[in-house]
């Protein structure tokens, strides 16, 4: 244990500087991130490049992909999709965050919240919601045709989707441009005012350039979701995009249609693209100028009319941020819910119906997702340290790795299990192991890796290395400190890596789709996807939506609390920082 | 930089946040020309009230006075003041020399005399090589300098440096600080020098104000403050002193143990005296004219001097010994007589 230090240099006098306890589990975790993650997905790219009948590599593939007319309007529409909901997220967004910090305003924690409510739904359980509220004969368009005599295609194609994501997505962009005005310190405007400029201009030279790095990176995060997404589309029956095209030829033509790997290389090379380009952009613009003590930007007090103006742009946009919830609510508690702006009546069986037909979906979800998340946070936590406080050579291709799998959307990751793991056979007669329940553990586990990673490594760097220090030179050994003063500074961290992948994961359903194989063995988001399938099986499905989102509701304010209390705890100890 | 510089008039200025008094009846006039320093520990309203006087923060009571123009009711932008910020505040998305166009432009200069101008400016202080370069590329010294430049550049009436040298180290404060001096005298540019620092303070200016709470405690050159200071606070705030209790009697001053003091001109109800270390030297004499008997509590060796605190009746007084190589200093616990030469010695009342 004792071999690896902060400073390799310093403790070569330790007698097994190769076989220490950090590179064994270095290599371990090096080993599970080459099995789950990168040789399956370099496979789905290889298969991508590879003659299906012949066996070598070919470009044939990609030529036939784009001499395909529904193809190449697939790849249109994805990307047409995905700006678009970039450009609706932004007008969403900007006036959000420009009230929120210009501004002295009191609605600023309904801002807040607006922020985060549309996170606790995944965008697929709202979808069917939304065109009973805003499709061709919903709620909306039933009203303006009965008192206006006209209707908005709200939902038509691929405005439904649009609508959805940019709904679910903007809290991307409101959160990151949100920070990045915030962390423009006041004396950027100041000294632009005291040599001369003001108004517009000093908006646009000054405070406009500094917050583009930090709308870029939120922009590049919601283009890149919508454009991996699968399960929004596929509820609102929107075929003509890449993801759907995906899983369609992969579930209905076969795995061996070089199709659907063709589709997964454009996924994973628009995902590598946008995140390398956003991370492009960003180098050497870390424009967090504010001071210690300092300020963001000067705020300002409101007139009554730009008061009332802000409240009216406020709730208006709430209310389309909720039509999700009140629809689902609609949905999950109504009768009959069909060519009219309300349910016919309202009922609890639904619920009566999940609970006594599909518990197994809410069982599978708490196994699946908990034992995922489980697993997270101990990799998160080892690769942390590995990585932070120890001199391992290569030590940070394990955070890379892990990383890396935000690039890999849910399909292409299920496409890559089917591929690798279908010939596999398990043990005392489970089947193949790409059909196998723990299959979906493992992927759930892969994805959700690095946000429990980024909680880990975050708690592990507040932690002063003096405090594991004095541990040592009071006698205790690597392992001992790491047992009885690194990991338990870092729970709060920990358990909050926890939660977030647990309430995340409970809700995936890209991946998951590809790797069930029995509805007794389907977690809640896949129950949710079935039920939705036929009209009669809405409410249900609504009603299992309302499970979801309390579950992700829930692990949310507690990751959020759990957060605040380690940041307060830490605020009342000064030693334990650096 | 031809501009003619502007003398700054402030008369009976208040500010408070909320129930806080931040500046209170602040009276000053500052000549043209003049290097000028706000000096006070935190909170004393220093930045306060060069922020003020830029323009920035609630908007004061009272009236200040550039040239002959209130500028209370102008916005920053049209105060034609140059400030230069603590932080130096240069724009990281821009390089040095966009940082030093940015007043230029904002003043519709034509281009071809901006270039000019931001090479004078970049030359007067220095970094003319540098102009290509991004902020975040250069050291804390360099940063100032552009700061320095940004502000020079357009020209301004008055220039106010709000903590210019806190961000740099102990070395390059003291050599920036002549810079800053000699560029001001160069440029003849009326400045306002904030720092909590007084041998910033002392160094650079022509004269300065002590603030403490708000309030102006004295304005004067530093040798007179420090020779004639106004009250304990200034005393004990610009260099060390002795401050001892006693009453005036027969032209001398009686501490509070009884021991008798030879002074200057006497000052009517004087209960206090303020004595320099530097001014007290230690004897075997306990007893005599001007001396007060003690015992040596601590010492501290400063390299040309010994500092010693020593127990007396009076209280523990501070006396500064000049330290020759080889002399053998008092050892801790040794009864001393301490000489006073008290007679320069301010009376405060």
């Amino acid at each position: 244990m004792s071999a690896i230090g902060t400073d390799a240099g310093k403790r070569s006098f330790t007698p097994f500087p190769r076989l220490s306890g950090a590179a064994v589990a270095g290599i371990l975790i090096a080993i599970i991130l080459m099995a789950f993650l990168i040789l399956p997905v370099a496979q789905v790219i290889y298969v991508a490049f590879l003659d299906a009948r012949t066996g070598t590599l070919t470009l044939q593939n990609f030529e036939d992909f784009f001499r395909s007319t529904l193809f190449r309007q697939s790849f249109y529409n994805s990307f047409y999709v995905s700006a678009m909901s970039v450009v609706v997220a932004t007008v969403i967004a900007l006036p959000l965050a420009y009230i929120t910090t210009r501004f002295n305003f009191a609605g600023a924690a309904l801002i807040q919240s607006l922020g985060f409510i549309p996170l606790i739904m995944p965008p697929f359980v709202g979808a069917v919601a939304m065109s009973l509220l805003f499709g061709r004969n919903g709620s909306v368009n039933l009203l303006l045709d009965q008192y206006l005599g006209f209707k908005i295609p709200f939902m038509e194609g691929l405005n439904g989707v649009i609508l959805v994501q940019s709904i679910h997505y903007f809290p991307f962009i409101l959160i990151n441009l949100s920070a990045a005005l915030r962390n423009i310190d006041r004396s950027m405007e100041e000294s632009a005012q005291n040599l001369g400029a003001s108004g517009l201009r000093l908006f646009r030279r000054i405070v406009f350039p500094l917050a583009m790095p930090g709308y870029l990176a939120g922009a590049a995060l919601v283009f890149i979701k919508v454009f991996d997404d699968l399960g929004t589309p596929l509820l609102l029956n929107v075929n003509t995009m890449l993801a759907p095209q995906a899983y369609l030829r992969i579930t209905g033509v076969g795995i061996n249609d070089p199709m659907g790997y063709v589709i997964s290389f454009i996924l994973v090379a628009f995902s590598v693209f946008s995140l390398w380009a956003s991370l492009l952009f960003m180098r050497g613009k870390d424009y967090a100028t504010t001071q210690k003590g300092g300020g963001g930007l000067a705020k300002r007090d409101l007139s009554t009319r730009e008061k009332v103006l802000a409240y009216g742009v406020i709730l208006f946009i709430l209310a389309l941020v909720l039509s999700p919830h009140l629809g689902l609510t609609l949905l999950a508690f109504g009768t009959i819910w069909s060519f009219s702006p309300l349910p016919d009546g309202f009922t609890l069986q639904h619920f009566e119906t999940v609970f006594t037909q599909s518990t197994q979906y809410i069982y599978n979800t708490i196994l699946y997702a908990g034992t995922a998340a489980l697993l997270d946070v101990i990799l998160g936590t080892a690769i942390a340290y590995i990585v932070i406080r120890t001199g391992l050579p290569g030590r940070r291709w394990l955070d890379y790795m892990a990383t890396a799998a935000l690039a890999v959307p849910g399909v292409v990751l299920g496409i890559g299990y089917l591929r690798m793991f279908h010939g596999i056979q398990l043990p005392f007669g489970m089947g193949p192991m790409a059909s196998w329940w723990g299959i979906i553990i493992v992927a759930l586990m892969i994805r959700r890796l690095p946000y429990a990673l980024r909680a880990c490594m975050a708690a592990l760097q507040q932690i002063s290395l003096s405090l594991e220090e004095a541990a040592e030179s009071l006698g205790a050994k690597r392992s001992s400190t790491i047992r009885r003063i690194t990991v338990p500074l870092m729970t709060g961290g920990i358990l909050a890596g926890f939660v977030t992948s647990f309430a995340t994961a409970a809700v995936e359903l890209s991946a998951t789709i590809m790797l069930v194989s029995r509805s007794s063995e389907a977690p809640l988001a896949y129950g949710i996807y079935l039920y939705m399938q036929s009209a009669a099986g809405r409410g249900p499905g609504a009603a299992l939506g309302i499970l979801a989102v309390i579950i992700v509701g829930v692990g949310t304010y507690l990751s959020q609390r759990i957060i605040e209390r380690d940041r307060r705890r830490r605020a009342a100890a000064p030693g334990a920082q650096q | 930089m031809t501009r003619q510089t502007a003398g700054i008039r402030i008369e009976d200025v208040h500010l408070s946040f909320g129930p806080t008094k931040v500046l209170e009846g602040i009276d000053m006039e500052i000549r043209p020309g003049e290097f000028f320093a706000f000096l006070g520990p935190s909170g004393s309203g220093k930045s306060t009230l060069l922020r003020a006087i830029a323009g920035f923060g609630p908007r004061p009571r009272g009236r200040i006075l550039i040239g002959e123009r209130d500028v209370l009711d102008l916005p920053p932008w049209k105060r034609d003041v140059g400030m230069v910020f603590q932080s130096y505040a240069l724009w990281p998305h821009m390089n040095v020399r966009a940082n030093v166009a940015f007043g230029l432009e904002e003043r519709r200069l034509p281009r071809r005399e901006i270039g000019p101008k931001v090479q004078a400016a970049l030359e007067l202080v220095g970094l003319a090589e540098l102009a290509d370069r991004m902020p975040s590329q250069l050291s804390g010294g360099q940063q100032q300098r552009v700061a320095l430049a940004r502000t020079i550049a357009v020209e301004p009436r008055v220039l106010l440096l709000d903590e210019p040298l806190s961000n740099l180290d102990a070395a390059l404060r003291v050599q920036m600080r002549r810079e800053l001096l000699a560029l001001q005298r160069k440029l003849q540019l009326t400045t306002i020098f904030v720092t909590h620092d007084q041998e910033e303070a002392n160094t650079t200016s022509d004269r300065m104000a002590v603030l403490d709470g708000g309030v102006i405690q004295q304005i004067g050159t530093p040798q007179e403050l420090y020779d004639r200071p106004a009250n304990g606070f200034v005393a004990g705030f610009l260099g060390t002193a002795n401050i001892l209790k006693g009453r005036i009697e027969n032209g001398a001053f009686r501490t509070a143990s009884g021991h008798l003091l030879h002074i200057g001109a006497p000052v009517a109800g004087a209960q206090r005296i303020v004595l320099r270390p530097q001014n007290i030297s230690l004897t075997d004499a306990e007893e005599g004219a001007d001396i007060i008997p003690g015992t040596v509590r601590h010492r501290e060796f400063l390299g040309s001097q010994i500092r010693y605190l020593v127990e007396t009746a009076d209280g523990t007084i501070i006396v500064d010994t000049l330290h020759a190589t080889g002399g053998t200093p008092r050892e801790p616990g040794s009864a001393v007589g301490l000489r006073v030469d008290s007679t320069n010695a301010p009376l405060l009342v």
